[in-house]
């Protein structure tokens, strides 16, 4: 074989969504040389799908304020986000999303000019007082409008851009620096090896682990599958959020924002049902409330349909005028896939897969963090990590609706700032660690075995894993199921090493990269299910039967799952930069 | 359900042909990508791109019966068999239903398509009206498919010197737009018998737009705005 090409940049970036693009946008504009690397064009990223829109104190509608938003951030996380992390977020947001709009992002207006924003789950006034409306929106494509907005301003800055690479390992030396990455040309199957300074994940969440998910089928925690491959641990993946209102039995979002603009849930009986789960805040608690109480009406008897096993998201009072000016995206989503239009008709909805609170340990800086000996938060040289790959952890084990986009935005950024700041005080490039290179040659080249030697298939296995998944690690977990899962999960890891493609070309092999995500998912999966089986308590999003109870004196603490050590803990960061810690208390909506 | 393919591997094969696939077990509501995905289990060779699913990301644009649009919003009933898919007309092919979208994009970033304020910002947003914003409804939502320029007849003649539909689409998103202050040179980009004026309004591009915009209107307006800007 010929030699592997070569390309040199500062900094390495692997992810084209909001937050890859935000980094990139601040670099480009700081005359660092940028590559982005993504395995679809840009605007294809996930960022793209999200509605409702981005918190962020503006008080344009109704009062407000930064330190209001990190209180209910804090309580959203059910006490295990970070709250140094958390203030500097909150503090950010409206920088961030003045920012956003000075990039053009069309957002909806308010008659004074300024920009719209609405209530959304688990917003408060004045720490736990009256509905806060926080979220900024462009009607309900909010994550569109971004994401464009961010690719359109790299067109401006001159990024580099790698379309349609896919980044197939990081490459490390011995003494622990991360120095790029070996990736590869889908539409020629060439690798490419990425010499960088700095490299910089940005490749969103593993949403694919389930059958029903919001989530688009390009992500399949590619990030994740890497850290975990290069010896970095994943942080907290037992907390995998399911929201409340996907399209039943298809799993298409609904946008959180149909509440926020006034829509409620109704069961079998006609009933409100969350008037029983959240008197106050009611349809707008926390997700992780709402979507239990979805789960257990249905568990009671009380679903909707011939199976009772949906319940309804009523929009129709709201009258056509609204639907169409706020809510035009998802009426246009219903039409499509139900023949349903939800200014006349009740939405039928139920708890579905929706993001990945885990991921790879940072601090506020998007450093990537992880214990070396005594040392819980030791800097990985040269590693980054923001958005829905990394856990910073803001959102802690439930994040607030309206918060991922502030997050990829404000994080994406610091990463930048930081990355900055290094690249004056390392002005050269490592030397290349040539074991590091052939180890990723290795896991490229180990599906150029052929099916003759009849191996399973990659889209069965996939099946099988969304399966275990669904069955054992979902809205309601107990020890017996998760154990079961572990073991499942396991056995399914193993039989992934002897699978094959029945593809060997190097023209856009897609069985290719389905395979490489697979891997990348199935190391998701490991982490989740083992995180989940030993977290003996409930908190947020990670709800345990036979532990229904948030135990703060033996739980409130990160996990830490890696493959070297399995299991480990840290932790919470309980002190905010500036202000009061706020301690924690028993969570009511 | 009957299907008849376009395949190409440029690795294999010395020319493209049509593969008939037959698929059993159709689900009430199934969209075109559900049955896509389920040939590509049987065969994993055949190859198409897709992410969302639902409409959004615009990755799984082709040609289906003829007609651009694509495969996750198409409902497998609309659909006369055997269902005839090859990929979007007027682009090379990469392999089976993937075409090379670089002049597609390349078109697009000849707009200059992003806002251009020359004044200082502001500490806080720039202002803008419910009446200037709604100027940009049916402008903004474009998921860069490529249904509409690969449609367009002016595009599969002069794709090196006509925008497209798309691209256009894209300069009149900014043309509209009260916080943009680069008008001048955004129409001048646009003068030439070619760029635009070789629009022949056969409006393929409206017809096909999966997400319902209007190409045809927003070049219309561009017009207007030149003659305007004339006088």
């Amino acid at each position: 074989m010929a030699a592997i090409q070569r390309r040199k940049f500062d900094t390495l970036i692997i992810g084209a969504g909001g937050g890859g693009l935000r980094a990139a946008l601040k670099l480009s504009d700081a005359d660092a040389s940028v590559a982005v690397v993504s395995k679809v064009f840009p605007t294809r990223s996930h960022t793209v799908a999200a509605q409702g829109g981005m918190n962020a104190a503006l008080a344009n509608v109704l009062p407000d304020n930064w330190h209001w938003h990190m209180f209910d951030t804090i309580k959203g996380s059910d006490y295990l986000g970070d709250q140094d992390a958390i203030e500097y977020m909150c503090r950010a947001a409206p920088k961030a999303v003045y920012e956003l709009e000075h990039f053009g992002v069309p957002f909806s207006r308010l008659d004074n000019g300024k920009i719209y924003q609405r209530p959304f789950g688990g917003q408060s006034q004045n720490f736990g007082g009256d509905q806060a409306a926080r979220t900024c929106a462009a009607a309900d494509r909010t994550g569109h409008a971004i994401l464009h907005s961010l690719y359109q301003q790299n067109i401006r800055a001159r990024t580099h851009f790698f379309d349609e690479y896919f980044s197939v390992d990081l490459l490390k030396n011995d003494e622990g620096h991360v120095l790029g990455a070996l990736i590869f040309n889908i539409h020629d199957g060439q690798p490419i090896i990425i010499e960088a300074k700095t490299t910089l994940l940005a490749t969103g969440g593993a949403g694919q682990l389930y059958r029903t998910t919001t989530n688009a089928m390009i992500n399949t925690g590619d990030g994740l599958g890497m850290a975990l491959r290069a010896g970095v641990p994943l942080q907290d993946m037992e907390f995998f959020q399911f929201h409340p209102t996907g399209i039943a039995g298809r799993g298409m979002l609904i946008t959180e924002g149909a509440r926020g603009e006034g829509g409620y849930l109704v069961n079998g009986d006609g009933e409100r049902l969350m008037e029983r789960y959240a008197p106050k805040a009611k349809d707008l608690a926390s997700r992780d409330v709402v979507s239990r109480a979805i789960a257990t009406e249905i568990r009671e008897g009380r679903g909707c349909g011939p199976n009772k096993d949906y319940v309804m998201l009523k929009l129709d009072h709201l009258g056509e005028a609204v639907i169409q000016k706020r809510l035009p995206g998802i009426r246009q989503t219903c039409m499509t896939f139900l023949g349903i239009d939800p200014a006349e008709a009740a939405i039928p909805v139920f708890p579905t897969a929706h993001y990945t609170m885990g991921g790879i340990p940072t601090n506020r800086n998007g450093q990537v963090v992880m214990p070396v000996k005594d040392t819980p938060e030791e800097v990985i040289e040269g590693l980054y990590a923001a958005g829905e790959c990394a856990c910073v952890s803001v959102h802690g084990a439930n994040r607030l609706g309206g918060n991922s986009l502030l997050d990829i935005l404000v994080f994406g950024r610091a990463a930048a700032n930081h990355i900055i700041d290094y690249l004056k005080e390392n002005r050269y490039h490592r030397s290349m660690d040539e074991a590091s290179v052939n180890k990723a040659m290795a896991r490229f080249q180990r599906w150029d075995k052929k099916a003759e030697d009849g191996g399973e298939s990659v889209s069965a296995l996939r099946d099988e894993l969304k399966a275990v998944m669904e069955q054992h690690c979902g809205v309601f977990r107990n020890d017996e199921v998760l154990k079961e899962g572990v073991q499942k999960i396991e056995q399914l890891a193993e039989r992934l090493k002897e699978a094959t493609i029945g593809d060997h070309s190097d023209t856009f092999n897609t069985a290719r990269v389905e395979a490489l995500e697979l891997e990348n998912l199935m190391a998701c999966g490991l982490a989740t299910m083992h995180s989940a089986c030993a977290r003996r308590e409930s908190r947020g999003a990670h709800s345990r039967i036979d532990y229904p109870e948030r135990d703060d004196k033996n739980w409130m603490r990160h996990s830490l799952y890696s493959f070297e050590s399995g299991l480990d803990y840290k932790p919470v960061r309980t002190k905010p930069v500036s202000v009061d810690s706020f301690p924690p208390k028993p969570r009511v909506y | 359900m009957r299907f008849n393919i376009y395949r190409y591997n440029p690795d294999l094969d010395s020319k493209p042909y049509m593969q008939e696939y037959e698929l059993r077990d159709i689900e009430p509501g199934m969209m075109l990508l559900a049955a896509l995905l389920k040939l590509k289990e049987q065969d994993e060779t055949l190859s198409f791109r897709r992410s969302c699913g639902e409409g959004v990301c615009g990755s799984d644009s082709m040609n289906i019966n003829g007609v651009n649009g694509l495969a996750c919003i198409t409902p497998l009933a609309d659909l006369r068999e055997p269902v005839e898919i090859r990929p979007l007309p007027g682009l090379p092919v990469v392999r089976d239903l993937i075409v090379d979208m670089e002049q597609f994009y390349q078109q697009y970033r000849e707009v200059k398509p992003y806002l251009i304020v020359k004044d200082p910002v502001p500490e806080v947003e720039l202002p803008q009206t419910p009446e200037q914003r709604e100027k940009l409804d049916g402008l903004y939502e474009c998921i860069l498919c490529a249904c509409c320029s690969t449609a367009c007849p002016s595009f599969w003649w002069n794709p090196d010197k006509f925008l497209g539909p798309a691209a256009l689409l894209q300069a009149s998103r900014f043309i509209e737009d009260s916080r943009d202050q680069a008008l001048d040179e955004r129409l001048e980009n646009l003068e030439g018998p070619f760029k635009l004026f070789r629009c022949h309004t056969i409006m393929n591009c409206v017809q096909v737009c999966p997400k319902g915009l209007n190409p045809t209107k927003a070049i219309g307006n561009i017009r207007k705005k030149m003659v305007k800007n004339s006088l």
